[in-house]
């Protein structure tokens, strides 16, 4: 461990070479997390499905590869296809865990992951897929730090996504909908809005962001059907570190988190990349703890 | 009393249940047909593999019915194989053995695919003293645990980039360096198989005095090597082994491109399950990978002849490959086992079978076969193979070499 933390004080440009792979890939993370606080904040259902949509929208784009299309464009498709499978399976499963307790949703979330991990199994059979981008890699300073253009295309289209939403989120009726829904649906059914609409469309756009996801990981890391669960866990210390309802702070701690798995995967070794986001959570957790002890409230 | 009944009642239908059963086992040999029992993985994460396994198995059972079957006391016995779907679990695996043993009566039994798996199994065949044959199960916890039944044809996973070593030793002392002088680099998943490879590695570097300067573990559900492949951009040793199943071989193959890493020599295991010459085609040129079989080499035996002419037979009976995985070419070897035992022994009698496979000594396309006393077999080498111009060529060991190794690797990024 010392020795590695020397070696990063010796050649400090392993730091840039660490914070850019952990930032670029952590706006991914952000994406994901985005899509889960908001189905959390507006319908208060943790799913734990999340990281199985994305693996999805992951083998949207490697379908297009086989097809021979740019898996660039399935971007746009990815997130047309889960929308309508977001909003199916919040007719056929959400609707009916929704008005029920935390834990009859956290089964059916479960149960959902489950299910996405064998049926991609069944189908694209249990080897790593990749898309492949076909992009350069860019050479900084003297080719001493490496960076995959794909991962700076990821950025920027994650960026744009994220924009989008915020703006959809501002401007357009569905938008201030789901943020009526999500202050007091009980006040928002009142003054007419159709919470059950609201909710089918919040859980279905979150289906369509976790696609977006999907097929910007699957050109820069790899996908394999049961690889879902990472993410889902990300996407929970994500939110739970950011809170619910604050992007800036979503953004922030998926950044952070990319960041912080590519320094600990370099100092303790790899195997304590994943433990890392876990330790994380529970720090998260602990700390939030006491914040409200603080405020003489329990966390809920 | 009265509450007694239904308990009678239930030992009374166990009772019977089981004569029932002793009823119908009698099928090792039905007739003029020998029958072998097997639970295979055809569903379930193994699946890809279970299914070449398994026709492996049927290949060469087609093939010795046709060559005059399997003669035992003067008679001509075909053999058919028994399956079952153990759904890659290995729960399941173990209870389809007592099915197969118990119920179907089944005296001689192929193995299912992958180590997890053939451990499940092993205890099993082993308590009710029914020889096994296996092979797809190299893991070397398989062979220290004093298993009497238990026989398998392919390399254990300690050899399999351990050879590696040596290659790097030898090339160093060809350039005028010591082998002591070589750094490695390891990154070996977290899962038994992973770790027996890894053990096999450091075994092999403490003989060779080499140093260990990354030693990584990597996750299960790896997708992301990169802090592990700075070090080594930083660290620059000479010798970089991997091995995480497909994931790792996918992942480290993508990212070694990506860091643009220039370490002169790179082994992997499961290029070849990662499609790495066809993802990556640049990136894999020059990777060294290991192999249980590979179509080339020239080992030969009856039955199937060169391992080139099994490649061809199998090309032609099952659509669909474009080359013969290993896992095919070592199940066929296994049938070619029991044919060979069965006939050495001249008997059906498991016991006089069992010392017949463990004297067994042979030559076949898959490489030669004699068994240790604790069950693997120690007359096959594993092959190490460099992907050169997007082919496969084996490398290593000198003898059973097709082309020279290049030396340093030269990746097209």
């Amino acid at each position: 461990m010392w020795d590695n933390i020397s070696l990063l004080i010796i050649a400090p440009l392993l730091n840039v070479q660490l914070l850019l792979d952990g930032v670029l890939i952590g706006a991914i993370f952000a994406l994901a997390a985005y899509g889960l606080a908001l189905v959390w904040g507006v319908t208060n259902v943790k799913n734990l499905a999340q990281g199985d949509l994305v693996i999805m929208g992951g083998y949207i784009a490697y379908v297009f590869t086989t097809l021979g299309i740019h898996p660039i464009l399935a971007l746009p498709v990815a997130m047309v296809l889960m929308f309508g499978f977001g909003w199916l399976i919040y007719r056929l499963i959400i609707s009916h865990v929704i008005e029920r307790d935390l834990f009859t949703s956290l089964l059916a979330t479960f149960g959902l992951a489950l299910v996405i991990q064998q049926l991609l199994n069944l189908i694209f059979g249990p080897d790593v897929q990749i898309a492949e981008s076909g992009f350069d890699i860019l050479f900084l300073f003297g080719g001493q730090v490496t960076l995959a253009e794909i991962k700076l295309v990821a950025l920027v289209l994650a960026g744009v996504l994220a924009a989008m939403i915020v703006f959809f989120m501002k401007t357009s009726r569905m938008g201030q909908a789901i943020r009526a829904t999500a202050q007091n649906a009980r006040a928002a059914k009142i003054m007419g809005i159709n919470t059950d609409r609201v909710y089918a469309f919040t859980f279905a756009m979150n289906a369509a962001i976790c696609g977006a996801a999907g097929v910007l990981i699957s050109m820069i890391w790899v996908i394999q059907p049961f690889f879902g669960t990472s993410y889902s866990i990300r996407s929970f210390v994500i939110v739970t570190a950011a809170g619910l309802g604050n992007l800036p702070g979503v953004i922030v701690a998926g950044l952070g988190l990319g960041a912080a798995e590519q320094f600990s995967g370099f100092v303790l070794g790899a195997e304590f990349q994943q433990a890392t986001v876990v330790g994380l959570l529970v720090l998260v957790l602990i700390i939030r703890q006491l914040q409200m002890r603080r405020q003489r409230r329990v966390v809920s | 009393m009265f509450h007694m009944k239904p308990i009678y009642a239930a030992t009374a239908m166990a009772v019977s249940l089981g004569l029932g059963l002793a009823g119908t086992a009698a099928a090792k040999v039905e007739g003029d047909t020998i029958i072998l029992g097997s639970a295979i993985s055809l569903t379930g994460k193994y699946s890809t593999n279970g299914i070449h396994a398994q026709n492996g198995y049927e290949l060469a059972v087609k093939r010795i019915n046709e060559t005059g079957g399997v003669v035992v006391g003067g008679k001509s016995y075909k053999l058919k194989v028994v399956y079952y779907d153990d759904e890659s679990t290995p729960a399941r695996g173990a209870q389809l053995a007592e099915r197969l043993i118990q119920q179907d009566g089944v005296k001689f039994m192929l193995g299912p695919y992958s180590s997890g798996l053939t451990k499940a199994i092993a205890p099993v065949t082993e308590k009710y003293k029914i020889p096994m044959v296996e092979a797809e199960g190299a893991s070397r916890s398989l062979f220290t645990q004093g298993y009497k039944y238990l026989f398998a044809v392919l390399s254990t996973s300690e050899q399999y980039l351990a050879s590696s070593l040596s290659l790097a030793a030898q090339i160093a002392e060809k350039n005028g360096r010591k082998a002591s002088d070589v750094r490695i680099a390891m990154a070996f998943e977290n899962d038994p198989f992973s770790q027996d490879v890894r053990a096999g590695v450091m075994d092999d570097a403490k003989k060779l005095g080499m140093k260990i300067v990354i030693d990584d573990k990597l996750p299960r559900d790896l997708s992301d090597m990169s802090a592990t492949l700075t070090k080594v951009k930083a660290l620059k040793p000479d010798l970089l082994v991997v091995s995480g199943h497909s994931k790792g071989a996918a992942t480290a193959a993508r990212q070694l491109q990506e860091l643009r890493i220039q370490t002169p020599i790179v082994a992997m295991t499961h290029c070849e399950a990662a499609q790495v010459t066809a993802k990556f085609e640049g990136a894999s040129e020059g990777l060294l990978c290991p192999t249980q079989w590979a179509e080339s080499l020239s080992y030969k035996g009856e039955a199937f002849g060169t391992a080139g002419e099994y490649d061809k037979l199998f090309k032609a009976t099952f659509a669909g490959y474009k080359s013969v995985p290993y896992q095919a070419a070592q199940a066929s070897a296994a049938v070619l086992v029991w044919k060979d035992a069965l006939e050495r022994a001249n008997s059906f009698d498991t016991l006089k079978v069992r010392d017949a496979l463990s004297a067994t000594e042979m030559q076949t396309f898959y490489g030669n076969i004699k068994f240790s006393a604790a069950g693997n077999n120690t007359a096959k080498p594993m092959v190490l193979r460099q992907i050169q111009g997007g082919s496969y060529n084996v490398v290593a060991p000198a003898e059973w070499a097709s082309k020279e190794v290049v030396f340093p690797r030269n990746p097209n990024y």
